[in-house]
Order: C-alpha cells, then structure tokens, then sequence
C-alpha cells in the first residue's frame, strides 16, 4: 500500500481547533493532550508593513492518521470536521503534486 | 472520497442505523449548548449514552464540518455540574447551594401554582409582575414568550437585564424601517445546492464590519462560508479595532476606535456618492430618500470621520471604492454595532451603502430572510392566541416609554424599565421564569446591579442544564433542562426548516418544549387542551399547522417526509422585489411605506424619530468626557468570540480551558510598558462603576489606545456558594459597563465602547474581590472609592 499523509493549506486555516477537538474526541484524549495541535504567529506587523496571523496545525507523535477510520471508508476525524475545509488525506506522491500547485501549503509524512 | 461511497457510508435517507457499537442518529444540533446555527450533526449513541457526534457529510450546510464545542458535546452533556432533577430552595437560602432539595416534577408544577394563587392572586398583584427572561440560546426564544403569554397570562417577557436588547434587535429594528425585512450575506445557503446554485456567484467582496464570522456564526450564516468564498476568489474589506485573522488578508482593513462606526460609515457614504460610484439604476428605482441622505453625508468627509475614528482618511477612501466597485458586496454582520447606543444608526449607515450599491436580493449580496413556512417561533411567539386581554398587553414594560415598542418593533418588554421597575418595586415584579440565560454574568450591563435587582425579586424560577452563578445566587426553584439530542424540536431560523428527534434521556431532565406543555396544562388547561397540545410533539405541530406556508406537517419532517429528509429545504429565487416575493400584498418593492428602500426612513419620522442616520459619541469617551477620560484613559471594548466558548458556556469543559484557560485583555504593546503590564500577568480593569481582573494578552492587534476584554467569564470549578458565587463577579467585565442608559430608540447600550484603566493585580490591591464588593459590600458604588452613586433608572438621568 502507498504512503498516506496529510496536506494542510496553511493560508486558509484559521485556528478554529476543530482538528484538535475531532482527535481528542477520536482519540478519547484528556484534556490537555493533542494528536495535532494549532501553531499561531501574529497578529504581527511584518518589516514590509503586512499584516501576518498564521495558523498551522502540527499532527503530534499520537497521530495515526486514524487508521481504524480509514479502514472503513472514512477520513481522519480532523480532516472530516476541518472548518476551513483546509486538510486533504491521501497518498503522498498524489499530495506533493497538490503542494505546487498551492500556494503557502504543507504535506506531513506520519510513521 | 467518491460520493457514491460517502452516501453509503453515511446512510443517504436514513435516520437511525448501526455501526458497530453505536447507534447512529441524525439529527440537528441547536441548544443546548447554545448556538445560532444547526449543523448536521450524527450522534453515536452507546448504551443509551451520546458518546460523540460527528459532522453529517450529506448535509449541506456544513457537510461534515463542526466546530469545536460541538466536537466536545459528551463533556457538556454529561458534566460534574449538570443538573438532573428539580431542586427547590428557601428564599432565605439564596446564595447557599447545598439548601437545595430535590424534589418531583409533580412538587415543582404544585409549588409554582400554588404561589401563583396565594401569592400573585391571593394577594392582590395583576399576572403582569409575573416575568420572563430569555437569553440567546436560540432554542429558547418561542417558548418563554409562550409560557408567559398563555401559561401565566402575563405580557412581559424580556431579554433578562440586556440593556438596550443590545443583540440583533437594534439591527433588526434598522433593517426592518429601513426595507421592512432583514437581510443576511448570500454565500448560496437559500438553496439546497448552496454554492453550486446554478444562479449563484461568490461575492466580490466581503464586509466584515466589527465581527468575527469566522468565530461567531450568526444566525443562518456559517462562519467558514467564508474561507469557502474565499478559495472562490471572494475578497475582504474589515472594519475593527483589533486585527483579526481576516484583517490580515484583506484587501483593505482599517482600525477605528470603538463606538464611531457611524461616522466612518457615512463617511464612506459620501465618498461613494460623491465619485459616482453608486448604482444608479438600483437608486432611481427603489431607493427613498437618496438626495436627503447625500446632504446628510456631505459633511462626513473621509478627513473628518478619521479624525473621530482614529484612522486615516485615504483607507476609508479605498474601502469605500472597493466596496463600490468590485462586484456584489456581501456583509455578514455581528453583534456589535447593536451594543452601542449609536448603532441603529450605524447599521442604518452600513444599510443604506449597501443599498446604494444595489448589494440586496442579488447572488453574493445580501438577501431578505425568512422562515419559508412563515412559522412564530420567536420572541413573538404565543402574543396573539387570544389569552392576553388588549388591557393586559398594554401592561408590557416599555411600550408607553418607547414608541417603537408600542408598534412591535420588539416583541418583547424593556429590559431598563424592568431594571427600574426591579429597584424601585414600581411596578411590582414578583416572580421570574428564566429559561436560557445567565443574566449578570452574560449579557447585564453593570452587573452588580443587575445581581441586587434580581434579589428583589420574590419568588425566582430557572430552567438551565447545569448550575450557574444566577442559579447558585438568586434562584428558588430550579428546572433541569435537556440537551438537544434529548428533546424533539423544529429548527426554523432561518432555512432550511429542520426537525430533530430525542434520541436518550437524562435523568430528569425535560425539553423547554415539554415544560411549555407541562406549566401551560397546569396554569391554563382550557386554552391548552383547547389547541389539543398535550405533549412536546403537539406542541410543535400546532406551530407549524399555524404556519401559512408549510408544506409538511411536523410529524411528517420529524420522520423524514417522502425522501427520507429531515429538512425542507424550498428553493428561494433571487430578486425577489422584482417579483413581488417581499411584500404581504404580492406587489413588487420592499415592505416599506414606499415600497422602496428608504435611505430616509419614513416610519422613524412618522414615531418622531431621526428619519436618517446621525452620528453621536458614545456616552463616555475620550470626546464626550475628557474629565472621565483623564481618569480613565483606554478605550475599552468587549464582547469579541472565541472559538471554545458560547457567551458563559463550556467553561466548565476541560478540553475548552485546555486551550482558553482565563479570561484575557488585548493590551497594545506600547500601553503595556507604559502601564507596566507583562504578558499574561493579572490586571485590574477599573472603570467609573466597578473593577474585574483579567490577564493580559499583550498584542500589537489592538490599536493603541484601546483594549479589548472577554465577557461571560465564570469559574465552576471555584466555589459556588454567596460571596464568590464561581468567581461570576471577579472577572466580570460587565462591572464596568452602563446599565439603564440606552440609545434614543431604547436600542443599543454601551457595552462595546466605554472607559477603563489598567493597573497590575497586587496582593494589597486584591485584599477586596469583586464578589464581596458586590454580595456582601452591596456593590462597589457603595465604596467611595468609585465616586459614582448608582443611577436610578433610565428617564430620570436625562
């Protein structure tokens, strides 16, 4: 079977922590505990005068990438319930060629 | 994945099956928790328990996405505090939560009649000091009126202590004199296809005025349509004083200082009119008033609304010209122009640019919404069955003072001269029914003094779903509410019209539908038996057999209709005042006098009223009082969402205060040095009324000048018990906020724009907290140290 990852654009995520909430649901994780947990910068005036405020959610070493979901059918509960509809599951040569096409956009390798 | 295998996989048509362990149903997830949406959602159900839910894929509304605090239903639902049986207390016992005894449901029906003949009748008191309170919760808003109106038979049913109704009905009260309905932002959610609507198009630009969609998700409008617009090359024009996440990739976004909308508004205005950038034909045909509101604008020049707003002129000039010039123009509005005593006019400002840019009933502008089976589930619910007499309507608080109550302009009472009416015992208000809020932690501005009216009352009833500080302090008699997979109910704010099934039970807990029966066949069994409403599905179908448009019964959507859908979905056609769509009389126009959208507004002027928008301060700022802003030298706002918390909800969810732990204010850098300020240290908030502390999030988000502090902030895992009452006073923002001071139409108050400073907790300067300045001090006017003698009632400080 191919290698599966996750591809994130970055540039739509607005940090609703609904992945983090749909893993630790998943996962039945206490509180405090992550499968993929939401990196923020900014608000911040960068040098040339724009405005940066980017989230990126970072899948954490107890990510599976839901393997008893996808055996049935279904996707990672994070990129089920992903608000900004920013997360893609899939195979990762499938995912690299999504990366070029996007802009400010990420692949994370799992396992 | 194929959609073939989506429909397979999530059962297209049904609405119960297996899978595995769970039981599977779908359902709509509306309140509890509150929320202004109703997601698709799948509840997996294990041993009767609802173990999680997920986002329905075949739903289109949000097909499969949720938000956090949905993904987090299992720890609201079945939380340490929430409440299982109905508990009854001394009146003396108030502020001691262990006085409370369980009792039956049976006791409880008993107890509240029985005071009801001995008390109110008995001794002489009319059934109008018999009172509601609804909060927002949204699936709340018909059945306290209901209860009220025909259960008790009083008319006086009231957003709690909400100074000015300052949520959606200051807007509404603009949108519907304006052009007699009101409008949401079109991103195709009026039909089934939703974007892919054959006559849809994205917007060219998105308004985002003082709101945070993204976070807030106002009614019939999900938050991420946004992000969705946006991947279809939508673009953002913001308005804020804080940058948020779509101000940084806007197009144009521009800072101003709270409470001056209006003036950048018409601002705009007149940049627009005055480069010909407005839509002529759009004008010509169905505008009023056009060459009024010109001359009303043309001393708003870009240069002059900066200097007020605190930006510059040239971005006004540039949101002005985008919003004009790239296509339609969607505006997807918050709540916070209507928490000002300024913002009728603010949003008739916002309003009326839209107009002259052609931006309603167009794809990708903003369109007329409405309940397609024209079903009364709102706050006007259940005033016209027949059981209030015209003398006893006329009894509703508020409607002498304010003429645009006397005309049904809200549909319910006062809250200010409830507020007055409670300190003064004038009218009497002997008895509260509360269903669905949370009053001085949430939505009471000043809330000492909310917290002291709500004392006098005698006898105080609440239904909730776990223990509050209202609750713990000023409560009698408790009703345990279910949650909504535990209640059948009809989702119809606005489309798609949508049932939800009770799929398990909870202790005791009952529906607000099932109380409206239980309390209505108990107080006035004539008028309830009379409609053949026994139960909670009784209830509902006598609501939609009212309704003139319904195409199902209840029952039939309940089950599923013809196509195995729990919705009705009809399809709503663009332009509808081209065909006559929006006036009761079939004639094509808007519901306006004029049948035109009416720039000035001719039923204002008919009431005596400002027929056009006129800018004013809010009532204490750095213009309005520079001897107050001496003392108190930041610009405070509050009220902006979060992503974990519904107003006072889901604090008591670990999985929420994982990430949102305390209650926080946006202090701007450079005010944080001057004041001596670290990150995340507590602060004291003081303001001319009170003090709370909260810690600081020092960011260059917030203009200088300015900061922005969370509401709805309570502790439960502190002590519940008077004085502390879970912390509900300690960082209760609303200590500084105004009470009983509304704007000119009785809508809107201050909450978004007021005066504070700021200074480092300390252990000397913390000795007296904030709930024993309040429970046991009597509130902090009574400390001179605030110097300002509480203010009696709205009227006698004008």
């Amino acid at each position: 079977m191919s290698k599966m990852g996750l591809f994130i654009n970055y540039d739509i995520c607005f940090g609703c922590h609904a992945c983090e909430m749909a893993c630790s649901q998943e996962k039945k994780l206490p509180a405090g505990e992550f499968g993929i947990k939401i990196a923020q910068y900014g608000p911040h005036k960068n040098i040339n005068g724009d405005w940066e405020y980017t989230y990126l959610p970072i899948p954490t070493k107890l990510c599976d990438l839901c393997a008893e979901r996808t055996e049935i059918g279904k996707l990672p509960s994070c990129v089920h319930h992903c608000e900004a509809a920013c997360m893609e599951y899939g195979d990762m040569e499938e995912l690299s060629k999504r990366l070029v096409e996007q802009p400010r956009s990420v692949v994370f390798s799992l396992d | 994945m194929e959609q073939k295998n989506l429909e397979e996989l999530y059962h297209k048509g049904e609405l119960e099956w297996e899978e595995g362990e769970y039981t599977v149903c779908r359902g709509f997830q509306w309140t509890p928790p509150g929320c202004h949406n109703s997601c698709g959602i799948l509840y997996y159900l294990k041993d009767g328990v609802m173990d999680h839910a997920e986002g329905d894929p075949l739903f289109p509304y949000n097909n499969g996405r949720l938000c956090a605090r949905c993904l987090n239903l299992h720890e609201a639902g079945y939380q340490e505090n929430r409440l299982k049986y109905p508990l009854l207390r001394k009146k003396e016992d108030r502020g001691n939560i262990d006085a409370f005894e369980r009792i039956s449901w049976d006791e409880a029906l008993d107890y509240i009649a029985n005071y009801v003949k001995n008390e109110i009748d008995g001794k002489g008191y009319g059934r109008e000091s018999i009172f509601g309170m609804v909060g927002t919760g949204r699936n709340i808003c018909w059945q306290v009126p209901w209860i009220i109106n025909n259960a008790f038979g009083s008319p006086n049913t009231f957003c709690a202590l909400f100074s000015g109704d300052s949520c959606a009905v200051p807007r509404t009260a603009a949108t519907v004199a304006l052009m007699g309905g009101y409008p949401v932002s079109d991103f195709g959610q009026f039909n089934e296809q939703m974007m892919d609507y054959p006559d849809f198009t994205v917007p060219g630009t998105i308004l985002i005025w003082g709101a945070n969609p993204l976070r807030s998700n106002a009614d019939c409008f999900q938050g991420f349509w946004i992000t969705d617009a946006m991947k279809r090359g939508s673009q953002l024009v913001v308005i804020d004083p804080m940058i948020n996440w779509m101000s940084a990739k806007a197009a144009v976004q521009i800072q101003i200082r709270p409470g001056t909308d209006a003036a950048v508004a018409m601002a705009m205005n007149h940049v627009i009119m005055e480069e010909d950038l407005y839509d002529h034909e759009f004008v010509e045909k169905w505008c009023y008033g056009f060459d009024e509101w010109r001359e009303r604008c043309s001393e708003w020049t870009p240069e002059k609304a900066a200097e007020v707003a605190w930006c510059d002129a040239d971005d006004i000039r540039k949101a002005a010209r985008f919003i004009a010039t790239n296509g339609a123009c969607a505006a997807p509005f918050g709540v916070s122009n209507d928490q000002k005593r300024n913002g009728v006019a603010a949003y008739q400002s916002i309003f009326n640019m839209l107009a002259i840019t052609g931006n309603y009933e167009n794809p990708g502008g903003n369109t007329i919404a409405y309940d397609p089976w024209g079903t009364v589930m709102s706050y006007v619910a259940g005033w016209d069955e027949g059981v209030l007499t015209p003398e006893m309507k006329a009894k509703r608080l508020g409607d002498k003072e304010f003429p645009l109550h006397s005309v049904g302009f809200s549909a319910l009472g006062q809250p200010d001269i409830l507020m007055k009416a409670l300190e003064t015992n004038n009218p009497p208000m002997r008895m509260s029914f509360c269903m669905g809020t949370n009053p001085f932690v949430n939505m009471a501005p000043d809330a000492s003094r909310a917290y002291h009216a709500l004392m006098n009352v005698d006898f105080a009833v609440a239904c909730d779903y776990r223990m509050t500080p209202y609750i713990a302090g000023c409560v009698d008699l408790v009703l345990p509410i279910a949650m909504n997979w535990e209640r059948n109910t009809l989702r119809c704010w606005f489309t798609p019209m949508r049932a939800n099934r009770k799929i398990s039970t909870y202790y005791e807990a009952k529906s607000d539908e099932e109380i409206v029966v239980l309390l209505g066949n108990k107080m006035n069994p004539e008028f309830f038996q009379s409609k053949g409403i026994s139960t909670d599905m009784d209830m509902l179908e006598y609501i939609v057999q009212q309704a003139p448009n319904h195409t199902w019964s209840f029952q039939d959507l309940y089950d599923g209709k013809a196509d195995g859908k729990n919705y009705d979905w009809p399809d709503r056609p663009y332009y509808q005042y081209k065909t006559g769509g929006l006036r009761p009389d079939g004639q094509p126009g808007f519901a306006t006098a004029t049948g035109r959208i009416e720039l000035w507004c001719t039923m204002f002027s008919n009431l005596g009223l400002e027929p056009m928008p006129k800018y004013e301060e809010p009532a204490e700022s750095p213009v309005s009082t520079p001897e107050l802003f001496e003392k108190f030298p930041l610009v405070l706002t509050t009220g902006a969402r979060n992503f974990e918390f519904f107003h006072s909800e889901q604090r008591e969810q670990a999985h929420m205060r994982a990430t949102y732990p305390d209650p926080r204010v946006r202090i701007n850098p450079e005010d944080a040095k001057e004041l001596g300020v670290s990150d995340n240290a507590w602060v004291w908030i003081e303001g001319k009324r009170g003090r709370c502390r909260q810690r600081a999030l020092i960011t260059e988000g917030i203009m200088k000048g300015v900061v922005e502090a969370d509401h709805g902030w309570w502790f439960p895992e502190q002590d519940g018990n008077a004085p502390h009452l879970f912390g509900a006073f300690d960082s209760n923002i609303n200590n500084l906020t105004e009470n009983c001071n509304p704007g000119p139409y009785s809508f809107g108050a201050d909450f978004r724009s007021t005066l504070c400073k700021i200074y480092p907790c300390t252990p000397e300067n913390s000795a007296v907290m904030p709930g024993t300045e309040v429970v046991v001090n009597g509130g902090f006017t009574k400390n001179p140290e605030y110097g300002n003698p509480a203010v009696a009632a709205y009227g006698e400080q004008q």
